[in-house]
């Protein structure tokens, strides 16, 4: 019985796991990567499934203690296995037109996203780092996909060797706290959460670990590069459902290991925020290579998620929650958009001047990108605008005014940036006339479901907000602290 | 009747999903034209059935649940006396602005006749919005369709132009969106039950009281973003460009509406909510407005381009406008209220005609121009009641405004200086002179260019999309009491309410508790506070 209801909480772990396994030996019978893709799609569909219906259950503990499942667990599940799930739809197509696509890929992105899957589930720091290595070591094979090109190299070894110091940080912060408090359970050492040296300078180490995965400045570095040298879609998946397991471990070590009542972190965060915010804003402004816009683009927000994260509180949990499913949601898009650019023999269309006059060639990737740029600019009615309103909101009312009124400057610096490639498409003309490929079904319907979202969650965003502000209620705050 | 304004709000959406569906250029002409011409229609009701003597409570209420639990915020539209005739003006420029792009717009139909409806959308939204939040989505979402037009279908400044309009608006709204959050909290501390409210019902009422210093910070942060969407001077440098480069029914939309929503925020949200601040800045904002007025019509009388100066006459009408709000007294604010409709019918016109005369001649240069009068008689007379409307002749609606406001100003407490009205009457006249000489130069005196007598004069379409507007400049002009009254009582009862508020703030505040600069801004004196103490 006591198995089964562990195999239960972690089942949409296990079964992307299994499906990657399972897919890595068949794939290797044949030449053909089509049973390895369906098995993805499949598993990761229904991790998903699993995890949306768990979203509604009461949160619990299983696999004596080291993991959580239930409410918000789920719900950070199924925002990963959401991104991984767009990210694998639309990656086939855009793999094969570049002759990039290996069965690897796939089982890369399977095995990396059960390591997610276990990140946004730990509720111990084992499980955080095995969640930690799992994911990242998948993504420093997939940032070299491109083997053969510097770019390609450069964003492997960078992200290879950077990420490896980052998580002798973690490593390390873990060592110390549990010098400090003789446990790796997260509530455990809650409890025992003091001002002692040890204990400060272990939650520390971990937190700067947590920072270099979440790309916050000054942490930030490897993020153009890599960003830049890995192929669009799976920068897509690093951008979106790595950054989502990352910041939602962070969350569950803030709010759960050194709640704020205990530890005075929130200084901290808000002074990492602002850097994030306006650093990342101001470089995004000058960057020519629209992938590398929008790495720093992610940067900035990272900042913003974290100042959902200082405010430390109820809404300002629930409102990084949100934020997590829009940010995945419309840079999967804008990410996707820009793979089928990219593909386009004839111009290197990852150069912003080149989308000179594209916007009225294909109109349905041009009107789809805008969508996900106004989305990312934090324009009304797209679900972008009610994320930033939440975490800013969630913010003012925690007493950070300073640092809402510096969100918002840096966000409507950051409108300049989002606006430039549809200036490019729509107002001025083609230096080259390029006939474009038209995408396949697949792809743009996926595109079209996230452009969609975009809208129907800026207008209809009451019901996922409620939900996630419950998970915050007392019950469970209770359940999971004691 | 409340089902009527939903569906005159959202049925330019449908005209969108229409043109999309059909895809031929003739078509999309023909649906936006008939979507946009039962928008109005289907408002006239909407005027006919208001409830006048009731003017001060929203009518054709649609109040939907709380989206979010314990945070006010809901869907909440509704008109009331000073929102019904920037609705009507919106749903009447509709079908205007759409038939004066009928031959002039030739690329990209679909989505140019798009743009145009979103905006009407957003423009009627925003005019009719209750809730704070509400308003702000539809005020943002009014500058993406503005944005592609100008970007698209301007002229060879427009990436400039556009991104600068954009980009200064947004960043006076973002800082309203903080004030506006902290409103909404603040205003939840006041409600059981709630923690957040944008509820403007609520805000405005006498219950709701925001202490002096929080009232500065708020009034400056929500101004910003009003000033500048007017355009305020010196927050005015986007509009020029804007102007200029926007293709005619931008123009049009750009003056007529949407920088009526700088204004109508600063009278619905501004004044209710922070009646202290709103007081006190009122000597300071009313001398920009006044410069605004001077400079304004200074630079628009040097203008070579001719859109370029009614671009400049806009800077200086919006002027009065914001002087007669500042004034705070119902004479002007009335004035105020009819001037932002007098300057939408006739710098919609003037902007109109002169986008007919540059889709013959392609120019829009006054040196290029001179003694057409002759040739296109109907033409001249159009373009000369637009000019006198704009001037402020008496019997035409101009004149109604401006004096209102003059008037109103003149016996303002909170302006008592009589320099504010001597300057703005100052505007009144060199508006004659700008706008006279630019006539002038353009249809009298000899014809200079013969390539000019063989212009065309105005056909029946562009007669037809003249003639409403000029009929409501002479309606206006003579009998402006059919417009005025819709607003009477409200703004009476809401700069009564609003003073009370005002006086009851003061009267609470306590100088000990104040910053310095705070208690001599407010004039919160030592003996006032011990006299409520002793009270």
């Amino acid at each position: 019985m006591d198995y089964l209801h562990d195999i239960n909480a972690f089942l949409p772990g296990i079964i992307v796991g299994v499906a990657g396994l399972i897919g890595i030996v068949i794939d290797s019978y044949k030449d053909d990567h089509g049973a390895i893709y369906g098995l993805s799609v499949v598993s990761l569909l229904a991790g998903l499934v699993l995890s949306v219906t768990d979203m509604f259950e009461p949160a619990g503990i299983a696999f004596s203690g080291m993991i959580t499942y239930g409410g918000v667990t789920a719900f950070g599940n199924a925002v990963i296995l959401f991104g991984a799930l767009f990210c694998v739809l639309i990656s086939r197509e855009y793999l094969s037109a570049i002759d990039h696509d290996f069965g690897e890929v796939y089982a890369m992105v399977l095995f990396a996203t059960t390591g997610m899957v276990a990140l946004a589930s730990a509720n111990d720091l084992i499980m955080i780092f095995i969640g930690v290595e799992t994911m990242s070591i998948c993504l420093y094979v997939l940032a070299g996909i491109f083997k053969n090109r510097k770019t390609g190299a450069e964003a492997s070894l960078k992200y290879f060797l950077l990420g490896a110091f980052s998580t002798g940080f973690l490593l390390y912060g873990m060592a110390l706290l549990y010098g400090a408090t003789g446990s790796l359970s997260l509530p455990v050492i809650a409890e025992a959460a003091s001002t002692d040296l040890l204990f400060v300078a272990g939650a520390a180490l971990l937190l700067t670990g947590f920072f270099f995965k979440i790309s916050a400045v000054p942490f930030h570095m490897w993020t153009p590069d890599v960003y830049q040298g890995t192929p669009t879609t799976l920068t897509a998946y690093m951008a979106t459902a790595s950054k989502s397991a990352s910041f939602i471990a962070l969350m569950i070590i803030l709010s759960k290991m050194i709640p704020a009542e205990t530890a005075e972190w929130g200084e901290l965060i808000e002074v990492i925020a602002i850097l994030t915010m306006v650093l990342g804003n101001l470089i995004a402004l000058v960057q020519d290579n629209i992938k590398r816009m929008l790495a720093y683009s992610s940067i900035a927000h990272a900042g913003y998620l974290l100042v959902g994260l200082a405010a430390g509180t109820t809404a300002g949990y629930s409102a990084v929650l949100f934020y997590l499913l829009a940010y995945t949601i419309m840079n999967v898009g804008a990410f996707g958009v820009v793979a089928y650019y990219e593909r386009q023999q004839g111009l290197d269309f990852t150069d912003v001047n080149n989308y000179a006059g594209l916007g009225f060639k294909r109109p349905l990737m041009a009107v789809l990108l805008s969508f996900f740029l106004f989305s990312l600019a934090g324009i009304p009615p797209f679900v972008g605008f009610i994320g930033k309103y939440m975490v800013f909101a969630a913010a003012i009312d925690a007493g950070y005014i300073a640092l809402a009124i510096i969100g918002v400057l840096a966000s409507a610096a950051s409108v300049y940036y989002y606006l430039r490639p549809m200036v490019y498409m729509y107002f001025r003309e083609p230096h080259k006339d390029v006939p474009l490929v038209q995408s396949g079904l697949l792809f743009r319907s996926t595109l079209i479901v996230l452009a969609a979202l975009t809208v129907y969650l800026g207008v209809a965003f009451g019901d996922l907000h409620n939900l996630l502000t419950s998970y915050y209620s007392n019950e469970w705050v209770a359940l999971i602290g004691g | 009747m409340e089902l009527l304004l939903n569906i005159c709000i959202y049925l330019p959406l449908a005209g969108i999903a229409a043109i999309l569906a059909v895809r031929s250029d003739k078509a999309t002409k023909w649906i936006s034209l008939i979507v946009t011409t039962a928008t109005f229609a289907l408002s006239l009701p909407l005027l006919f059935n208001f409830d006048i003597a009731n003017s001060s409570t929203a009518q054709y209420l649609t109040e939907g649940n709380p989206v979010l639990t314990g945070l006010d915020i809901k869907y909440l539209l509704g008109l009331d006396g000073l929102s019904l005739l920037l609705f009507m003006l919106t749903t009447l420029m509709g079908p205007i602005v759409i038939l004066s792009s009928w031959d002039s717009v030739k690329k990209h139909l679909a989505g140019y006749y798009s743009m145009l409806l979103l905006l009407q959308t957003a423009s009627m939204g925003v005019f009719a919005s209750l809730d704070l939040i509400v308003f702000y989505v539809f005020f943002e979402l009014s500058l993406i369709p503005m944005y592609f037009l100008i970007g698209i279908w301007g002229g060879k400044n427009r990436i400039h132009a556009t991104i600068k309009f954009f980009v200064y608006t947004l960043v006076g709204s973002l800082i309203m969106l903080v004030g506006l959050i902290y409103v909404g909290y603040d205003a939840g501390s006041f409600i059981d039950g709630y923690q957040f409210s944008t509820d403007w019902r609520f805000l405005s009422g006498d219950t709701y009281q925001i202490g002096l210093v929080e009232q500065t910070y708020l009034f400056l942060a929500f101004s910003l973003a009003f000033c500048i969407k007017v355009p305020l001077f010196p927050f005015h440098t986007w509009l020029p460009y804007a102007h200029t480069e926007a293709p005619t029914a931008g123009s049009v939309v750009l003056a007529a509406i949407m920088l009526k929503m700088g204004t109508y925020g600063l009278l619905r949200i501004c004044l209710p909510l922070f009646p202290n601040a709103f007081v006190e800045f009122a000597p300071y904002l009313a001398t920009l407005a006044v410069i605004g007025i001077i400079y304004g019509a200074l630079v628009a009388m040097v203008q070579k381009d001719v859109k370029k100066l009614v671009a400049y006459s806009s800077v200086s009408h919006l002027g009065f406008v914001v002087l007669g709000l500042f004034a705070f007294n119902t004479i002007a604010v009335q004035g105020a209220l009819i001037q932002m409709i007098n300057h939408g019918l006739s710098t919609g016109a003037l902007f109109l005609i002169v986008g007919m005369i540059y889709d013959r001649t392609h120019t829009r240069q006054i040196k290029d121009y001179g003694g057409i009068a002759k040739v296109v008689p109907v033409f001249a007379v159009m373009f000369m009641i637009a000019t006198l409307a704009s001037i402020g002749l008496p019997g035409l609606n101009g004149f109604i405004g401006e004096f209102l406001i003059l008037n109103g100003t003149f016996s303002s407490e909170v302006l008592p200086q009589n320099a504010f009205v001597v300057f703005a009457a100052l505007g009144v006249i060199l508006a004659a002179v700008y706008m006279l000489w630019m006539y002038q130069r353009v249809m009298f005196g000899p014809l200079k260019h013969e390539k000019h007598e063989k212009l065309v004069d105005l056909n029946a379409r562009e007669i037809g999309l003249l003639v409403p507007l000029v009929v409501f400049m002479i309606w206006i002009g003579i009998r402006p009491v059919d417009f005025t009254q819709y607003s009477e009582a409200q703004v009476q009862e809401l700069l009564e309410s609003s003073n009370e508020k005002r006086m009851a703030i003061k009267q609470s505040a306590n100088s000990q508790e104040l910053p310095q600069w705070a208690s001599t801004l407010y004039d919160v004196t030592d003996e006032l506070a011990s006299k409520t103490k002793n009270k």
